[in-house]
């Protein structure tokens, strides 16, 4: 652990203040060009692209092992605003600025082949979302982790209320309600409290010591933080705090996608698991024994997540209790605390995020090209919409954890971690979860090609949506494949980790 | 007279006080109203200007009074003219003169009638807020702390809503009965210094007993101008009736006139009283967080909301004042500037939404988010800033007094955590409904977004919601020596008096 220590090389880049920069101010140049709506998404998607490019540009440095950070402001002795990369940083930063760019091109498509309104506002708070996730992916300490998740909650109310009827009042009043209740009654005392033991709240540069010291704090009050840590963040969707999740699915599907793979849930799961990992780590976890109890915790939730998800016809809805089951391995990856257990969780991060976005990707392409969201009604619907259906195939694989998809990556290294912390328990629940997943996903697959149409429907030829939806579809589920093929791409980053 | 460092030459402090007050005498001849509007700003503006001197000469390593002036007045009765400020006072000062162009400005439209008379009354106004501030001979203080009342009785009662009479007289009532004891605690302890100059009625030997009863009488007259609860019934009445600016003066500087009395003599003149009842006085401001927030939540009056909102502050204030650390002290000054300018922004905000449909009804303001998009945006850092949003102003203040309370019990801190929540709750339902309201929205197509003057009136506290916000430090660098050394001197006397603290423990 100290050789690991002596090798941080910590060099600073002001490009990280860039990469903050550009949604945001992409975002404020989108809320002037309202009359404009091609150079609108032109803007959107030109911030993408040179987003991605900038994140990419950190890859050469960090594979020298230098770790990069940039102080923006300095607000209290041990209290600032500062950004930083390093290899967990990347996984998530990754995700977030790649899936923007397949983003920002589907939603020109769906947003326009639907004729939504207030198109200017969506664009804006669409780049907004991302700047809080690239922001969480990018924090030095807790008290920026804290900001850009607030950040996130309050730029995505926005996108959620978006048809501005009643239906998506309450279901923005929910998510708000949930996401800005926990953040404030959790996480404020946790980081207030945690400032007060320590003087600051920066992370560390290991998973292993952590920020408090054992001479620090009792247990007890160590163990009261975690607990305030991982009910806080609320985005990562572990029951009983789940609720949100399913509500919020009144909003557009492009919307959806974005909260499920990249922007909102993402930057739940990546925040807890920056806690547990930097903020308490490895040895405080080990120590007071908190891993095993916290992945029984949220393997409650994969199960009866996925048991709700069996039971919805909405093809949206069950795409969203299954994301809430599936972030929860994730955290159950990390709460395992072996390093392939670790691993296997941080990588789901990316695989469930190109997986998911090609789910809700499909789900808007049927509901654009044929008008349909009930898994009832899609029977044959797969004759028609082959790209599609074939796609959401494959992805439901990757979600399942079949090879070569990505999603196979990630079941493996867990199932190894939890044979290695020797916990046949968690074992089990992986391996339930698998049954549950098949079941919830191959039916819908299955009837689409194989099922017979709904009375009073004839065979059409191939109709399928817009190509600006189609293609950036297409793009998700092939990522989704070559990461499963080339996992090492994204595993270097998710070994700089675990070292 | 070693605590005092004179200032020589040009008698700073005087010109600041009395600036205001001779700008006032001018409109009792000239009545014309476009010139009593400029007038009045041009002499605010000035005072403004200047005061911004006094940070240039400041010394923020002595924890000594500066810019002091020192005169004999009625040598008889031991009664002098000394003023002065410290780390303590400073800001406030310079929080008071820096509101009130802005109190100007908000009123230009908004006051059609008696113009003249009412910026008299705003500069008597200003003239005695900055003398509250400055005084360091407690007859002084007094004089200035009454002369207060009555300008602003008039504010409310002339200018005021559909419920002036009732609201102005509450207002004057309340204050008025907190004052008289506080006349009595300061005979009784001249007849034990025989002296009013008062940092030499601090630290001084006096019994439990005497402590106690002086305490208490401090504390109703400075707990009734916070207001804690239970004496707040007095505010939403005065904010709701007054017009904008009386409101913001309100909100902005008479509530930490409050806290700047427990914090200037509470604390220092009896010690030992302090410490015995500071835990009683700990859970009833957080009854006070709890409360308000509560009963702002509950508010359809625009103004009624904000009002309860800042009995929950408030409560922040006397919190951070009473765990008796540097962090929860420092918190609590920078919580007191903080609240000045975000409740502030947000009354001037509320008033410009009044002088378009004349209603302060969330439902009559329901959706104009459409239609004002400046506005909006407007009141949607302030409603963030108000509820602590991290980078904004209140983050830093409350952060810092939450974190003094934990290190003086986590029971307590764990306790104020839910007003932290509410606070979040009313603060976004408000934005929520006048933004974007609901299904149903009355037609705002009517309204105009801000205007130039309106935009100029509220960049400056955007601005000092988020300079405060991400950098702090200049401005606790400011309090640091006068609150650390208060606290020594606390210290040291804890040492070396064993007062019977233990009771609460």
């Amino acid at each position: 652990m100290e050789a690991a220590a002596a090798t941080v090389h910590i060099v600073e880049n002001s490009n990280l203040l860039l990469a903050v920069i550009i949604p945001l101010f992409g975002s404020l140049v989108v809320m002037t060009l309202k009359n404009h709506p091609n150079l609108r998404e032109m803007v959107s998607s030109s911030a993408s692209i040179l987003l991605f490019c900038l994140v990419l540009s950190f890859i050469p440095a960090l594979k020298a092992g230098e770790t990069l950070v940039y102080p923006i402001f300095k607000l209290l002795p041990g209290l600032s605003i500062t950004l930083r990369a390093d290899g967990f940083s990347m996984i998530f930063a990754m995700v977030a600025s790649s899936l923007w760019m397949i983003a920002v091109f589907y939603s020109m498509g769906y947003m326009r082949a639907h004729d939504e309104p207030c198109q200017t506002r969506f664009n804006a708070c669409f780049a907004l979302a991302i700047f809080g996730a690239i922001g969480v992916a990018l924090s030095d300490n807790f008290l920026t982790l804290y900001l850009f998740y607030e950040i996130v909650s309050v730029c995505t109310y926005p996108l959620v209320a978006h048809h501005q009827d009643e239906e998506s009042y309450e279901g923005a009043r929910k998510y708000i309600i949930y996401l800005t209740t926990t953040a404030k009654f959790f996480l404020l005392p946790a980081l207030i409290l945690i400032y007060v033991l320590v003087g600051n709240l920066d992370f560390p540069h290991n998973i292993n010591t952590g920020m408090i010291p054992a001479t620090a704090a009792p247990g007890w009050m160590v163990t009261m933080l975690y607990i305030f840590c991982i009910l806080g963040f609320a985005k990562n969707g572990v029951m009983p705090f789940h609720h949100w999740l399913p509500g919020a699915m009144v909003a557009p599907t492009p919307v959806s996608a974005l909260l499920h793979a990249v922007a909102v849930v993402k930057v739940g799961v990546f925040c807890t698991t920056r806690t547990m990992l930097y903020v308490f780590g490895v040895e405080t976890m080990d120590r007071l024994n908190l891993g095993i109890p916290t992945a029984y915790f949220v393997g409650f939730t994969i199960l009866v997540a996925s048991m709700i998800a069996l039971s919805k016809d909405n093809l949206k809805a069950r795409l969203a209790y299954s994301t809430v089951s599936q972030l929860s391995y994730i955290i159950l990856g990390v709460a395992l605390l072996t390093p392939h257990a670790i691993e296997g969780g941080l990588i789901h991060i990316v695989n469930h995020a190109f997986a998911k976005i090609t789910l809700f990707f499909c789900a808007g392409a049927i509901y654009i090209a044929a008008h349909k969201k009930y898994i009832s009604e899609m029977g044959g619907l797969g004759r028609t919409m082959p790209f599609t259906f074939g796609a959401f195939a494959v992805a439901s694989l990757s979600m399942i954890g079949a090879p070569p998809v990505a999603g196979f990556v990630s079941k493996w290294y867990l199932l190894v971690g939890s044979m290695e912390a020797h916990q046949m328990g968690i074992l089990l629940i992986l391996i339930a979860s698998t049954v549950l997943n098949v079941a919830y996903f191959a039916p819908v697959t299955y009837k689409a090609f194989f099922g017979k149409r709904p009375e009073g429907e004839v065979e059409t030829g191939i109709k399928e949506a817009p190509l600006s939806m189609l293609i950036p579809l297409l793009m998700a589920v092939t990522v989704s494949v070559i990461i499963g093929i080339y996992p090492n791409f994204m595993m270097q980053f998710v070994r700089m980790v675990t070292g | 007279m070693d605590l005092l460092l004179i200032k020589e030459g040009f008698p700073l402090l005087t010109f600041l006080i009395f600036l205001p007050l001779a700008g006032a005498v001018v409109l009792l001849f000239y009545h014309g109203e476009a010139f009593a509007r400029l007038w009045t700003l041009i002499v605010t503006s000035l005072t403004a200007v200047f005061s911004l001197l006094l940070i240039s000469g400041f010394n923020s390593a002595s924890s000594k009074y500066q810019f002091a002036e020192a005169y004999d007045w009625i040598p008889r009765f031991h009664i002098n003219y000394i003023v002065g400020i410290d780390g303590i006072s400073i800001l406030l000062v310079l929080l008071t003169t820096f509101i009130m162009p802005f109190c100007v400005l908000a009123s230009w439209k908004y006051i059609k009638t008696r113009v003249a008379p009412f910026m008299f009354c705003l500069l008597i106004m200003e003239t005695a807020m900055i003398g509250v501030f400055v005084a360091l001979d407690f007859i002084l203080f007094y004089i200035f702390w009454e002369f207060m009342l009555i300008p602003m009785y008039l504010l409310i009662a002339i200018w005021g809503g559909p419920r002036k009479v009732y609201a102005s007289i509450k207002f004057f009532l309340y204050t008025l009965a907190g004052s008289v004891l506080l006349l009595v605690a300061i005979i009784a302890l001249y007849l034990k210094t025989g002296s009013f100059f008062i940092p030499e009625m601090m630290w001084q030997e006096y019994s439990l007993t005497f402590q106690v009863l002086v305490f208490l009488a401090f504390f109703l007259a400075f707990a009734i101008k916070v207001p804690m609860f239970p004496f707040h019934t007095w505010l939403p009445a005065a904010h709701v009736e007054a017009p904008t600016a009386g409101s913001v003066i309100l909100a902005s500087v008479l509530l930490k006139m409050g806290t700047y009395g427990l914090l200037r003599f509470c604390l220092p003149i009896t010690p030992d009283a302090t410490m015995l009842l500071a835990t009683p006085i700990l859970w009833l401001s957080i009854a006070g967080i709890i409360y308000g927030g509560f009963t702002a939540l509950a508010q359809q009056d625009m103004k009624k909301l904000i009002a309860y909102s800042s009995v929950g502050h408030m409560g922040f204030v006397t919190l951070g004042i009473f765990v008796l650390n540097s962090r929860g002290i420092e918190g609590s000054i920078l919580q007191m500037i903080n609240h000045g300018v975000t409740t502030g922004a947000l009354f001037l905000c509320v008033g410009m939404i009044y002088e378009r449909t004349h209603s302060r009804e969330l439902a009559v303001a329901a959706g104009v988010g459409k239609y004002m998009p400046w506005f909006v945006s407007f009141l949607a850092v302030f409603a963030l800033s108000s509820f602590a949003f991290p980078g904004t102003n209140s983050f830093i203040g409350e952060f810092l007094v939450l974190a003094g309370t934990f290190e003086h019990n986590t029971i307590l801190a764990l306790a104020a955590i839910p007003g932290a929540v509410l606070a979040a709750a009313y603060m976004l339902r408000m934005l929520q409904k006048i933004v974007w309201g609901g299904i149903a929205n009355p037609d705002q197509s009517y309204l105009a977004d801000l205007d130039v003057r309106e935009i100029v009136i509220l960049a400056p506290f955007l601005f000092f919601v988020f300079w405060i916000g991400l950098a702090p430090q200049p401005f606790i660098d400011l309090m640091h020596t006068s609150v650390s050394h208060l606290l020594d001197q606390l210290n040291y006397w804890q040492h070396h008096h064993q007062v019977a603290t233990v009771l609460w423990r």
